[in-house]
């Protein structure tokens, strides 16, 4: 505990305001006392949105619905592109459909102990409630769901659960969800209800008297820098993990909006949080600019091995059946292949270092349908995975019909984010951040299928309420315009700040920078951390940093399009994120989900927690100097669920 | 397994904005692994235009899984290039050999203004949208989602339509710039639920007739499907024209009679 210097108590900020009562009512207890704004009222407020995510798109479109004003903010070119389309296999719901002992208290507890017990019981309890709502909204918005021949929905089974609750439409999920919430933002947009700035990148929030006023963005297009005032603000932006250059991520995600929140006033939650996903394309070449995630739903009836002895060279099918180490149903008998992701990535990892790796470069581990194709037929299997099949072939040059997928971890998504309140409202009055963005439902790790969950949940069901409950004590009250000072101080720092990147004219590129700050992140604050190793990434990124700042190259001017200047602005915000996220890494002196401190195991090699001491989301704030953050603590209390170690043996 | 191309001429298209008159740069690769995907060789020709002190080839990309439709590149003149049913950027070099000529231009249709280079406004996709390519549900009052059963050929269809990533290749192949193939899509996704009934030829009429104000004619070339990354079959034109054609003489006061 030599970190205790900087922990300071509990802070008044990091009130979650979770109503009282039992777990049960609270969502209903906060409906029912929460004030409204009347009908012909709505009109008079308005409601900046920024992403148009499942999140961002899901809020945008309902607020309007309301009858709010809101202003929508994309980079893309189309509010359909965001990366939630990626997601592939599926979203859960406590639907019970199957009749297997599902039910919205074991979707939560699921969920809580799937986060290994560092998520906040009351949102988690709201989100398994409104999930079933998710599923018949967007039925009704004409998702395609996978069908049953009777016509009802099926559901397939994913990592961390022992019921089939995963609604899915063939390995294309994300995308139907997102063209789900998009189409129904156009009938707003069309409809006049919100106005969409695409190509339109927010670059900061502006904060007048403590409360969030509005944003500064800047037209990918033009440059221009423009200011945007409103009564609330939404951040609905997304994760981090392009931090380590190579993630799953889409290329053009970044951490901007939520940490130019953070500097102005919001605290960042637990960004040591983060996950790897266990099935992705291993790394082929040094060009690699992403890696590919393979649905973790292909674990339902792939098996996973690697070869016994780490100087196999037989291929894959030659090799029989007593030469190979099926590890995760040796490890973990009663979830097998589908053990939670972390536990998988790190088995992977620990064999991959023994040697037993598999693939040209050995970076990698067999996911074998062979079994499955004996036994279902292989019609059954196309009609599963066809698609994600094909991206394989594509991808790996391989056909995984006759040859196992090689798979591997790769960073995929971020628990942590912008602290959060109860109404999603982060630190700074009148700022809200939803889905990815937030750090709030997940822990220190998401189980599959819970992140379109979560997006479609903060979008449709709980923004909505609690927005209205912020902006009900604001009616007839005036707030700033953009021709405030503020506004057009804020304005002036963001010109200076993208003037700047160009006037360095130094030697290297924006995605030098990025790929060197990855290979720190990943090296140090990957899938295991050490204190050594933590220390070192903390001195050597402020160093890279400073070259940064000294040697960037970004050729062209600022007006007009310039991909290279987003990028330096991107990446120049991932460097800042990086060291709180070492820093977090480091002072969280315990291992929980995703975040695997080699000090903090079991004998077996198990995240060993410390709920004496770390029982509390770490949320921390800005103060001035990216190294020099303050940490904050909300204590949490599990009154439902008794802490237990995890265990899926 | 891996193996690695030499000496690749590139043909790129530059365009400092929509009114400014393009051309062609020429670039030579000297040598790529045939693993890298398309789009990290333009990654790799860019990394070389900085350090060269010019400016970076400006081209549209995001999720490089071929998924989310940004990736839009003509390459020798093939919509997303040579493979079948894979976008720009599901594209590897292995798709290449050493010693080619690769052209590299912007999708080309009047309803897709060129901004910079090779990224094109495709927002007239959205437009079609917005006039009509939804299920009016607002947020709250769905019935319970198994209320209405789908039959699973149904369901299917309309996951095939839904498939659509609207990248805009079949326009960019189409010879009169249509987009009948998108739009069909749409259609097709929602027409063919139980849940889009209500509203089916309200749909389809407005949304033809927005896709008419910015789009060239369908003459029935097939171009549009075959540019298909997510192969999209031609028979939603078909059924697109046939709920289009009902929607003009239809009593939608009698929709609920069949």
């Amino acid at each position: 505990m030599t970190m205790l210097e900087d922990r300071s108590t509990t802070n008044a900020k990091l009130n979650s305001k979770v109503p009282a009562g039992a777990l049960a009512d609270k969502w209903d207890t906060f409906k029912a006392n929460a004030k409204l704004v009347n009908p012909n009222n709505k009109r008079k407020f308005k409601v900046i949105v920024v992403g148009t995510g499942l999140a961002g798109a899901s809020a945008a479109a309902t607020l309007a619905e309301l009858g709010y004003q809101v202003d929508a903010f994309t980079f893309h070119d189309s509010a359909r592109r965001a990366h939630s389309i990626a997601a592939q296999g599926g979203i859960n719901a406590a639907k019970n459909y199957q009749g297997d002992g599902d039910s919205v208290s074991r979707l939560f507890t699921d969920t809580i102990k799937g986060g290994d017990f560092r998520s906040r019981e009351g949102n988690v309890y709201r989100l398994a409630q409104v999930s079933v709502n998710i599923i018949d909204q967007m039925v009704a918005q004409g998702v395609p769901f996978a069908r049953e021949y009777g016509g009802l929905l099926d559901n397939r089974s994913f990592g961390g659960a022992q019921v089939s609750r995963t609604f899915y439409a063939r390995g294309q999920t994300g995308q139907q969800l997102l063209l789900g919430a998009y189409q129904q933002l156009s009938r707003q947009i069309g409809l006049g209800g919100v106005r969409l700035f695409n190509r339109c990148e927010l670059v900061d929030v502006v904060v007048i008297d403590g409360r969030a006023a509005g944003i500064v963005t800047r037209d990918l297009l033009t440059g221009q820098v423009t200011s945007h005032a409103a009564h609330a603000v939404v951040l609905a932006t997304g994760g981090y993990g392009n931090v380590y250059f190579l993630s799953t991520n889409a290329m053009n995600c970044n951490v901007t909006a939520a940490w130019r929140a953070h500097r102005r006033g919001a605290y960042f939650a637990n960004p040591c949080f983060t996950q790897i996903h266990p099935t992705c394309i291993p790394q082929a070449d040094e060009t690699q600019s992403k890696l590919t995630l393979m649905s973790e739903s292909l674990r339902n009836d792939g098996r996973v091995w690697v070869p016994k002895n780490a100087d196999e060279t037989r291929p894959a099918h030659q090799i029989p059946e007593e030469d190979r180490d099926y590890y995760l149903e040796r490890l973990y008998p009663s979830y097998g292949n589908l053990a939670p992701r972390d536990i998988s990535s790190r088995a992977a990892k620990r064999l991959v270092d023994r040697g037993q790796g598999v693939g040209p470069l050995k970076n990698g581990v067999y996911l074998d349908f062979s079994a499955a194709i004996n036994r279902l037929g292989r019609n059954v299997v196309e009609e599963r995975y066809g698609n994600l099949f094909e991206m394989y072939e594509r991808i790996a040059g391989e056909n995984p019909y006759q040859v196992p997928m090689r798979i591997y971890p790769a960073t995929h998504y971020t628990m942590g984010g912008l602290w959060v309140d109860y109404e999603l409202q982060t630190t700074i009055p009148g700022l809200y951040a939803a889905g990815e963005a937030n750090f709030s439902d997940h822990g220190a790790n998401r189980l599959g299928a819970s992140a379109l969950m979560q997006g479609l949940a903060d979008g449709y069901f709980v923004l909505p309420y609690t927005i209205s409950n912020g902006l009900a004590p604001l009616l007839n009250k005036s707030v700033p315009g953009t021709d405030h000072p503020e506004f057009k101080r804020v304005e002036a720092e963001a010109r200076d700040r993208y003037q700047a990147y160009i006037n360095v004219k130094g030697t290297r590129s924006p995605d030098y920078f990025h790929r060197e700050l990855g290979k720190i992140i990943w090296d140090y604050c990957g899938m295991e951390r050490d204190r050594n190793g933590l220390e070192k990434a903390i001195s050597e990124i402020p160093a890279l940093y400073d070259e940064f700042k000294k040697d960037l190259r970004v050729t062209g001017t600022g007006e007009g399009v310039n991909q290279t200047l987003e990028k330096a602005g991107r990446v120049d915000d991932f460097f800042q994120l990086g060291m709180l996220m070492c820093k977090d890494a480091l002072t969280r002196e315990e291992s929980a989900g995703g975040h695997f401190r080699v000090e903090y195991q079991t004998a077996e090699g198990e995240a060993q927690r410390d709920d004496e001491n770390y029982c509390h989301v770490a949320a921390w704030e800005w103060t001035g100097d990216a190294n020099n953050a303050t940490r904050h603590e909300e204590q949490l209390s599990f009154e439902t669920l008794q802490l237990a170690t995890r265990s899926y043996k | 397994m891996s193996h690695v191309l030499k000496n690749l001429t590139v043909k790129v298209w530059r365009q400092d904005g929509p009114t400014a008159k393009g051309n062609f740069e020429t670039h030579v690769i000297d040598s790529i692994t045939d693993e890298a995907s398309f789009l990290e060789m333009l990654d790799v020709l860019n990394e070389r235009l900085i350090a060269d002190g010019k400016e970076a080839v400006v081209f549209d990309h995001d999720c490089r899984e071929g998924i989310c439709g940004t990736c839009s590149l003509m390459i020798n003149g093939q919509a997303h290039g040579p493979q079948r049913a894979t976008t720009t950027c599901q594209l590897h070099m292995r798709s290449f050999k050493s010693n080619d000529t690769i052209v590299i231009e912007p999708w080309r249709a009047g309803a897709f203004p060129i901004v910079k280079d090779l990224m094109v406004d495709r927002s007239a996709f959205d437009r079609i949208v917005e006039s009509g390519g939804y299920i009016t549900s607002p947020t709250g009052g769905a019935p319970d989602a198994n209320l209405i059963p789908v039959p699973k050929p149904v369901a299917d269809a309309s996951m095939d339509s839904a498939a659509c990533i609207g990248c805009g290749a079949c326009v960019a192949a189409c010879p009169n710039g249509a987009a009948n193939l998108f739009v069909g899509a749409k259609i097709a996704h929602l027409n063919l639920l139980p849940q889009g009934q209500a509203e089916r030829f309200k749909r389809a009429e407005a949304m033809v007739d927005t896709m008419d104000e910015h789009f060239g004619s369908c003459t029935n070339h097939g171009e549009c499907s075959a540019a298909c990354p997510k192969e999209i079959s031609l028979d939603v034109i078909a059924l697109m024209n046939k709920d289009y054609r009902s929607a003009k003489f239809k009593n939608r006061k009698e929709l609920s009679r069949n």
